[in-house]
């Protein structure tokens, strides 16, 4: 069987985490390590629950690494699709538990705005909004914290018509504009224009941001148990009652 | 050497309304199984709303198989593979389960199977003390299915009859829903049954008058429609048309049964499905089948309506036999029975 788990020493300051994202268009897996990130990444309008395994796999095996050498397990935990959050969630619970692991679990809208923290690192502030479809945007504004690393600010996500959209008093400049829902509904970025430095449209979530965001949250000991690795859906009314039992 | 591993096998079940988890071993059987039902979830829909039925199972799920591990005391090293209902059914629900399954073995790193639903259902006398021999007729009732099949052996299937479009539990369902009754329904249609005057009303038996062994039953929703509507029926009424439904659908069921018995040659039926637990239906083929020198066996009431402990005998029969998943995760709504591979004994 499998040899006995070395403890990996490093954990706390680098913790070895494997993370996995199916929660909209992207679909990907990463492992990240002291030394290095490994990743994964395809955007697929759907199947992602065909490949996701098969990217951990992957990831694992570039890594050199089995899922016992691991400290967690991360996930993009949604807003997104439904199905896809969900899956996403399923394959962390059942690895974690399998392994013996504990989860973290990730904001995709905040995954999407590390990338853009670490992509400029002038850009203090981020505007994530996600296209949610049915004419609405899950959205979030986050800001830089003073390790890089994006920190929501009080008011939380929403999701809501591109109308709704309303980023905080306070928000710093230089501001981006990020996500899908820049692209989709063009009127954001008009209303928005005056307060925003930059809009980028076209990013996805991706694993490795998952899991860099993770190894900070699991250090500050933000992990839970693989049952309570489920996913975050913000639309919350998805059927209406029916009429006093008859129809 | 080394005497080889029992086959012991985690199973899970997500393809409707109910989440379930079962360990099944070989030798010893039935070791653990549990199940959390959705229907208090769904009742103020009036039926399963998909997207509440996934929303859930991800919830449920894991503390299910949490609770069979422990209670059948296995762990990695015990168990040599993991069973899940890849299909038919909701595909939203289906796919938490076969996620979970899926990555736990891996985890494990033992192989996974995913499992036919209506060959669990067909499968789950097996965990009976005296299972029925094959072949075998079996008449799978529910309230998502309505089925005749000659089973040839484990994994050999042919498809005698089916529903053209209701299933017996949702006609049941349905019409007890047109009496004012709470979801699910039809279980409390038949209690209210038991108190009606047979031959009071009669309801058409469609596909009766007709050779063959495929079923109809949306026709008795729309006559109770039509008996019902714009009435305020007494409580006495009511009784009557929960009666004439009930007999309406118990007699389509036994005669079809029986001419299946009669086409096919074979003496033993074996019942399935929700539907099995209905008292009625239980007398009649009773009767019946008897009168012809043949016997009904059905599962443990338990295990009749949507459970995993079915899914393990199907998906341990299967991977004892070698059949294993790669890494993709896959539910599939919709699955014809006849496509199973036969399992080589």
């Amino acid at each position: 069987m499998t040899s006995p788990r070395l403890p990996n020493r490093m954990a706390g300051s680098h913790p070895r985490i494997l993370a996995l994202d199916t929660a909209t268009e992207a679909c990907s897996a990463a492992v990240l390590t002291r030394e290095r990130t490994v990743s994964r990444y395809l955007e697929l309008d759907r199947g992602h629950s065909e490949h996701i395994l098969g990217m951990v796999d992957a990831v694992l095996a570039e890594a050199g690494l089995g899922l016992g050498d691991l400290d967690a397990v991360a996930f993009g935990r949604g807003p997104g699709a439904f199905t896809g959050a969900r899956l996403a969630a399923s394959v962390a619970q059942g690895l974690a538990f399998g392994a013996g692991l504990p989860v973290v679990a990730i904001s995709d809208l905040r995954a999407l705005a590390q990338r853009a923290l670490d992509d400029a690192p002038a850009v203090l502030s981020v505007i994530v909004c996600a296209d949610a479809r049915m004419q609405e945007v899950y959205w979030a504004c986050y800001r830089r914290d003073p390790r890089g690393l994006a920190e929501p600010y009080e008011d939380g996500e929403h999701v809501g018509a591109p109308q709704s959209v309303e980023p905080p008093e306070g928000l710093v400049r230089p501001a981006q504009g990020l996500g899908r829902g820049f692209l989709s509904y063009p009127q954001l970025g008009e209303r928005l224009a005056g307060r925003l430095d930059a809009i980028r449209g076209d990013w996805l979530p991706r694993a490795e941001e998952i899991a860099r965001l993770a190894a900070a949250d699991l250090a500050a000991g933000h992990s839970v148990s693989p049952e309570e690795a489920v996913p975050i859906y913000l639309r919350n009314e998805v059927a209406r009652p029916a009429r006093g039992g008859t129809d | 050497m080394e005497k080889a591993k029992p086959w012991r096998v985690l199973a899970i079940e997500s393809s409707c309304d109910e989440s379930a988890a079962a360990v099944l071993d070989e030798h010893r059987g039935l070791l653990a199984h549990r199940l959390f039902t959705q229907i208090a979830l769904h009742r103020r829909y009036g039926g399963v709303v998909p997207e509440l039925a996934s929303r859930d199972h991800v919830r449920r799920l894991l503390p299910l198989v949490r609770g069979v591990l422990h209670e059948s005391q296995s762990g990695p090293r015990e168990l040599r593979g993991v069973a899940y209902t890849a299909g038919p059914g909701l595909a939203g629900a289906l796919l938490t389960g076969a996620a979970l399954a899926r990555s736990l073995a891996y985890a494990w790193g033992v192989p996974a199977v995913g499992v036919h639903h209506l060959e669990g259902h067909l499968l789950a006398t097996r965990l009976e003390a005296e299972p029925p021999p094959f072949p075998h007729v079996a008449l799978l009732v529910s309230g998502g299915h309505t089925l005749l099949a000659e089973v040839l052996a484990v994994g050999r299937y042919r498809v005698l009859g089916e529903t053209r479009d209701d299933a017996a539990g949702e006609a049941f369902d349905k019409t007890a829903k047109l009496l004012g009754l709470p979801y699910p329904g039809g279980p409390e249609l038949a209690r209210l049954a038991d108190e009606g005057h047979a031959g009071a009303l009669k309801f058409p038996r469609p596909m009766l008058d007709r050779p063959g062994l495929e079923f109809s039953f949306s026709g008795l929703k729309t006559a109770v429609l039509h008996a019902v509507r714009d009435r305020t029926l007494s409580e006495a009424s009511r009784r009557d048309v929960a009666c004439a439904v009930q007999e309406a659908i118990v007699e389509t069921l036994v005669a079809k049964a029986l001419r299946a018995l009669e086409a096919t040659g074979l003496e033993v039926l074996v019942v399935c499905g929700g539907v099995a637990a209905n008292r009625l239906l239980r007398e009649r083929l009773a009767r019946e089948v008897h009168a012809r020198g043949g016997r009904v066996h059905y599962p443990r009431l338990e295990l009749c309506t949507d459970n995993a402990a079915m899914i393990a005998v199907a998906g341990l029969a299967r991977l004892r036999a070698g059949e294993q998943d790669d890494l993709g995760i896959r539910a599939r709504a919709q699955w014809p029975l006849e496509s199973l591979r036969p399992i080589e004994p």
